[in-house]
């Protein structure tokens, strides 16, 4: 039993009409960065701020970020892709449900696509900061108040500068895993790297090549995320300040 | 349009009896499966020899790099190949859904029980082995009654955590047309067109199951956290 490999499938035109096979899957790819690097900035945002959210001393703000981490945490991804492609456009008020419902391909997907996968990461996100926070010594909390700073200033200008240093390797990961994770948007019929290897399969029957140039071109893409994550480690070093905790091992995809 | 709750009432024995069922038993599987793979492949990403733990890095670098999803789909269509390699058949042999979901998700986590291993095998102090060989025990026995046993049991609480993730990973199979709990949901939303009614039921099932359990393996820390 031997599989006869034919690799100059992925010069061959899909049928589609809109090019080779390899130039279908860098399209993917396009789509899948473009999910991604959306997605990212609503995790950033919502992650840093519910984060914060969850140091600082106002007892009910505390629960309320806990609530939304436990909410987002414990759904799988998938079902929270089915409620954002299926469910929420039925609750919104009926026009803008309408209007979101009869967007045109790939537009329709792409939208619930990138809210779920923001939404879903910066429950991951909100977990870094505020892990980040609590590694930093008491004293520099104090010794912004001290200095007659109030919280929020504190926050701004002691905390979360120093904070956030700390957890870029581990947003390092969470990079590549919401790259990873995008691939979930298949299944409300989002074309990218994934979905469209599983098209290319059905289209020329070659499942391994398809299958191999997917891998090759996600891995390569992790290189290409580690590097820039490294640059970007390398730019924001303070001199004399050492990264604080090590790896500790961690549960996740 | 009013929610319907009749729908998701007719459709609990389904759910339940078919659906949870395979979502409960394939987490289980992989999970024992995984945290034995896991382990064997912590050893050797620790082992001296060079081509051994060069082997054992490849596999888990390569699994924890690509999505869940596509690794799915190449077991999905690669087992049938390794089966008939196997076996020895001339043709692809034929996996239904359920064999190729246990095999993906337990090769899977494998890889990611590997790293929680080899932080616990990492955790204990290297003189325990030695005066485990110093005891005259040999390799798998200092492993088997000496380090394991304490890596486990450090490792406890972050094994079951990524046993929950698993849990809900297990909701992809859905890729493979395979009948777990979100596939039998699916089913009869589609069946009755009740898709805001269903997905809702079942995002709100994980959650609690999850949610539990997170709980539990949290009371868990807590107790280990005091005794030692």
């Amino acid at each position: 039993m031997h599989y006869s490999w034919h690799w100059k499938v992925l010069l061959e035109a899909e049928p589609g009409g809109t090019g080779t096979y390899l130039h279908y899957l860098i399209v993917g790819l396009g789509w899948t960065l473009a999910t991604a690097a959306a997605a990212w900035v609503i995790a950033l945002i919502i992650g840093a701020l519910v984060g914060t959210i969850r140091t600082t001393t106002s007892r009910w703000a505390v629960q309320l970020g806990n609530l939304y981490v436990e909410i987002f945490r414990n759904i799988p991804l998938i079902v929270q892709m089915f409620l954002w492609f299926f469910v929420v456009p039925e609750l919104l008020p009926e026009a803008l449900g309408n209007w979101i419902k009869q967007m045109p391909p790939p537009w329709g997907s792409y939208l619930p696509a990138v809210m779920c996968l923001g939404i879903f990461t910066s429950v991951r996100v909100a977990e870094q900061v505020r892990a980040g926070i609590g590694s930093l010594p008491r004293g520099q909390r104090m010794a912004g108040t001290a200095l007659g700073l109030t919280q929020a200033q504190a926050y701004r200008y002691v905390i979360l500068p120093q904070a956030f240093r700390i957890i870029l390797p581990p947003l390092t990961s969470e990079t590549m895993n919401i790259i990873k994770n995008s691939s979930v948007a298949l299944t409300i019929g989002l074309l990218e790297l994934t979905g469209r290897a599983r098209a290319m399969q059905e289209f020329s029957f070659r499942v391994f090549e398809a299958f191999s140039a997917a891998t090759v071109i996600y891995l390569l893409t992790n290189l290409v995320v580690v590097v820039l994550m490294r640059v970007l480690e390398a730019k924001v070093r303070v001199p004399g300040l050492i990264a604080a905790g090590g790896n500790a091992p961690q549960a996740g995809h | 349009m009013g929610f319907d709750f009749d729908v998701i009432e007719r459709s609990l024995p389904y759910l339940f009896r078919d659906g949870m069922t395979f979502t409960v038993t394939l987490t289980l599987l992989a999970m024992t499966g995984g945290i034995f793979f896991g382990t064997l492949l912590a050893m050797m990403r620790l082992s001296a020899l060079k081509l051994v733990s060069m082997l054992a890095g490849a596999y888990v670098n390569l699994m924890r790099s690509i999505p869940l999803v596509l690794v799915i789909f190449w077991f999905f269509f690669l087992v049938p190949y390794i089966g008939a390699w196997i076996f020895r058949e001339s043709q692809p042999i034929k996996v239904g859904a359920w064999l190729s979901a246990v095999i993906t998700f337990t090769m899977f986590e494998a890889a990611y029980y590997c790293e929680i291993m080899r932080a616990g095998i990492q955790s204990i102090a290297r003189g325990q082995v030695w005066s485990g060989y110093a005891l005259g025990l040999n390799y798998w026995q200092t492993m088997g009654q000496i380090v394991l046993p304490q890596a486990f049991r450090n490792m406890l609480p972050v094994l079951l955590t990524q046993t929950i993730i698993l849990f809900q990973d297990t909701s992809l199979v859905y890729v493979i047309s395979a009948t777990d709990f979100l596939g039998a949901a699916a089913k009869i939303a589609n069946r009755d067109y009740r898709l805001v009614e269903m997905y809702s039921f079942v995002a709100v099932v994980y959650f609690i199951i999850s949610y539990s359990l997170s709980l539990l393996v949290k009371r868990l820390q807590d107790r280990i956290a005091i005794i030692r």
